[in-house]
């Protein structure tokens, strides 16, 4: 073998698993980056939905047999249903609550939620049995990649299209970026700010929930998912900038690839690297790359 | 909690001389040391988390800054402390817990400087990030940190070359007494000081303490590093009560425990750093091994009704409390 194809081949096999790696952490943070954005509510607890999602599809799948596609749409739904209840009963008190309010407040919901899985699940990691049209390889241009890698991949990018759409074509993304914007304008101009943070909440939090759901093989869901994974979660979306789509979505594939590239490459430094490189962008923009200034 | 309720309770602008109850945690800490000889060591573990919470609650109670990576302090502390114990000839532990003092000062000043350049969200990342990188650095550097193995081997001399450590824990616990008691002086005198009121009044309104031309950025900082200071002679207590330093003291568990238990105490009072960890870690000790799950099912209901019903934590309760029965 020549050091040349020796890299390429190295890169490429970086690459690939950078990026499926990012769209996990991309579709488990847009929903947090949105309601940030809009609600300025600090939750560290989004990963409890990301973990409720990866439990939702072990169950699904090790459980009842139901098959994978289905059981995705289980994980989305049951978390965003479940979401609503959490939003109008216990977030929507703290939403003019200072931060340190909002911070206990979420660290006290991620204790519940890691007792819960605990007195459920036990210390094991929940079992994800994928289907067998998703295992194995795929061979693309004389390389082997995983199937379920490239599954990943080009889900994460459906379905930032599909937000793309949804934010920026239609009318309910107009509401939500107009409520991003400055909240107050848009109650004034009879946008019922009240109802559009809910169904905000429910689709970001289902969103953890798919991106959990589909992370399950990479992230294992077991107890304690919520604390173990917020850095990352949290890295990504103040990168990325609150309230901004492509923020996270950029933020996302910089820290997938280059947290996957320090493992490779560098892996006595671990996760060294993703932590100064993230100090530094935010020493030069404390607002995150695509964030709106103050 | 209003900001007129919390400055009414401490600052400048509060009555400062010392009142009996004050007296209370100090008395009680004695009458456990003659009543409970037995629980010395889980006295001592006390007697550092009030240490670090006390720390903890200059930036957060006082300072309105939110970090949930105190550890970071708590870790240099205890790692440096450990150093000058494992790898010089100097075994005196106050020299020790000098040293840790410094250290953990030093870092706080240098990541203060970055993190406290930041506002909100970005500050508890930020803070977050750095203890992450510094148990990052300790894990790699195991030739030096003994990584996952602890560092052992720390040679710790009699205190004043007079008490030694004993095997019940009994001079180390009047140690940490000892410790824990200049550090609520100076905490004490700090916020009743200018320098306290200035910390308060940018916590409560920043911009207006720009505009009466606060340097608000290095009261910050200094308020950051004294804190600092202060969690690393936590931290080196912990070593030397321990004579071991393991990698769990940079992780986030310290950080998140020591944020909940400063909570249920009550933030920002400086005795609400006393009653938490006290309350936290009994009920730890007593449940947490047998019933892991509804330790952190009880840990989390707690914090939830706190923050709902009871901003001022348990000693706004007690106060609360004392004020309907007539007393002060």
């Amino acid at each position: 073998m020549n050091p040349v194809s020796d890299l390429a081949a190295s890169l490429i096999s970086i690459g690939f698993y950078g990026i499926s790696y990012a769209m996990i952490l991309y579709v488990i943070s847009v929903g947090l980056s949105i309601t940030m954005g809009m609600m300025g509510f600090v939750n560290l607890a989004h990963g409890v939905f990301a973990m409720a999602g990866g439990f939702v599809l072990s169950i699904c799948l090790a459980r009842y047999g139901i098959p994978f596609p289905l059981a995705l749409a289980a994980a989305f739904l049951s978390v965003s249903v479940a979401s609503v209840a959490l939003e109008r009963g216990l977030y929507a008190r703290f939403y003019g609550a200072g931060e340190l309010t909002q911070v206990l407040f979420s660290i006290g919901l991620i204790y519940v939620a890691i007792a819960l899985a605990r007195l459920e699940f036990g210390t094991q990691a929940a079992p994800i049995m994928l289907p067998d049209y998703l295992k194995g390889q795929v061979k693309i241009l004389g390389h082997d990649f995983p199937t379920y890698r490239l599954f990943v991949i080009v889900f994460g990018f459906a379905i930032a299209f599909a937000l793309w759409i949804a934010i920026e074509k239609t009318r309910f993304g107009a509401f939500v970026r107009a409520a991003v914007d400055n909240r107050a304008m848009a109650q004034s101009i009879g946008i019922d700010t009240r109802r559009l943070f809910t169904l905000t909440f429910a689709l970001g939090s289902g969103m953890a929930a798919l991106g959990g759901a589909l992370g399950a093989d990479v992230l294992a869901p077991q107890w304690n998912y919520p604390l173990e994974h917020l850095v990352y979660f949290l890295i990504v979306v103040s990168v990325g900038g609150f309230g901004s789509l492509h923020g996270p979505f950029v933020a996302a594939l910089l820290i997938g690839i280059a947290d996957t590239l320090g493992k490779y490459w560098f892996p006595e430094f671990g996760a060294f690297l993703i932590y100064a490189a993230t100090i530094g962008l935010l020493l030069w923009r404390p607002h995150g790359l695509f964030g709106a200034c103050s | 909690m209003t900001a007129e309720a919390r400055s009414a309770q401490a600052g400048y602008a509060g009555a400062t001389r010392y009142r009996w109850y004050e007296a209370v945690p100090f008395i009680v800490a004695i009458g456990f040391y003659f009543a409970m000889p037995d629980y010395l060591s889980l006295g001592s573990r006390i007697l550092i988390f009030v240490l670090f919470a006390l720390s903890l609650d200059l930036v957060l109670g006082f300072g309105g800054i939110v970090t949930l990576g105190h550890s970071a302090f708590l870790g240099t502390g205890a790692y440096v402390a450990g150093f000058i114990g494992a790898y010089s000839p100097v075994s005196d532990p106050i020299i020790q817990l000098l040293g840790a003092v410094l250290a953990a000062g030093l870092v706080g000043f240098l990541t203060g400087c970055i993190i406290l350049r930041t506002k909100g969200l970005t500050v508890i990342m930020l803070t977050l990030a750095f203890a992450a990188i510094l148990l990052e650095l300790a894990n790699k550097a195991s030739a030096i940190t003994g990584g996952t193995d602890g560092l052992s081997g720390i040679q710790v001399a009699p205190i004043f070359g007079r008490f030694e450590f004993d095997l019940y824990g009994q001079t180390g616990y009047l140690y940490c007494l000892g410790v824990l008691l200049v550090a609520w002086y100076l905490v004490r005198r700090l916020v009743h000081s200018p320098f306290g009121t200035s910390l308060t009044g940018i916590r409560d309104n920043a911009s207006r303490m720009h505009a009466i031309g606060a340097p608000v950025y290095w009261r910050l900082v200094a308020a950051y590093s004294i804190s600092a200071a202060i969690a690393g002679a936590a931290g080196a207590l912990l070593t030397q009560i321990n004579q071991l330093v393991g990698l769990d003291v940079l992780g986030f568990e310290p950080s998140g425990e020591v944020v909940v238990m400063l909570i249920l105490g009550g933030v920002g009072q400086i005795y609400g750093a006393f009653l938490g960890p006290a309350v936290f870690l009994v009920l730890q000790d007593a449940l947490a091994k047998q019933f892991p799950e509804f330790w952190y099912l009880g840990i989390g209901i707690g914090l939830l009704f706190v923050v709902w019903y009871a901003p001022t934590g348990l000693i706004g309760l007690i106060s609360r409390v004392a004020r309907r029965w007539g007393r002060p």
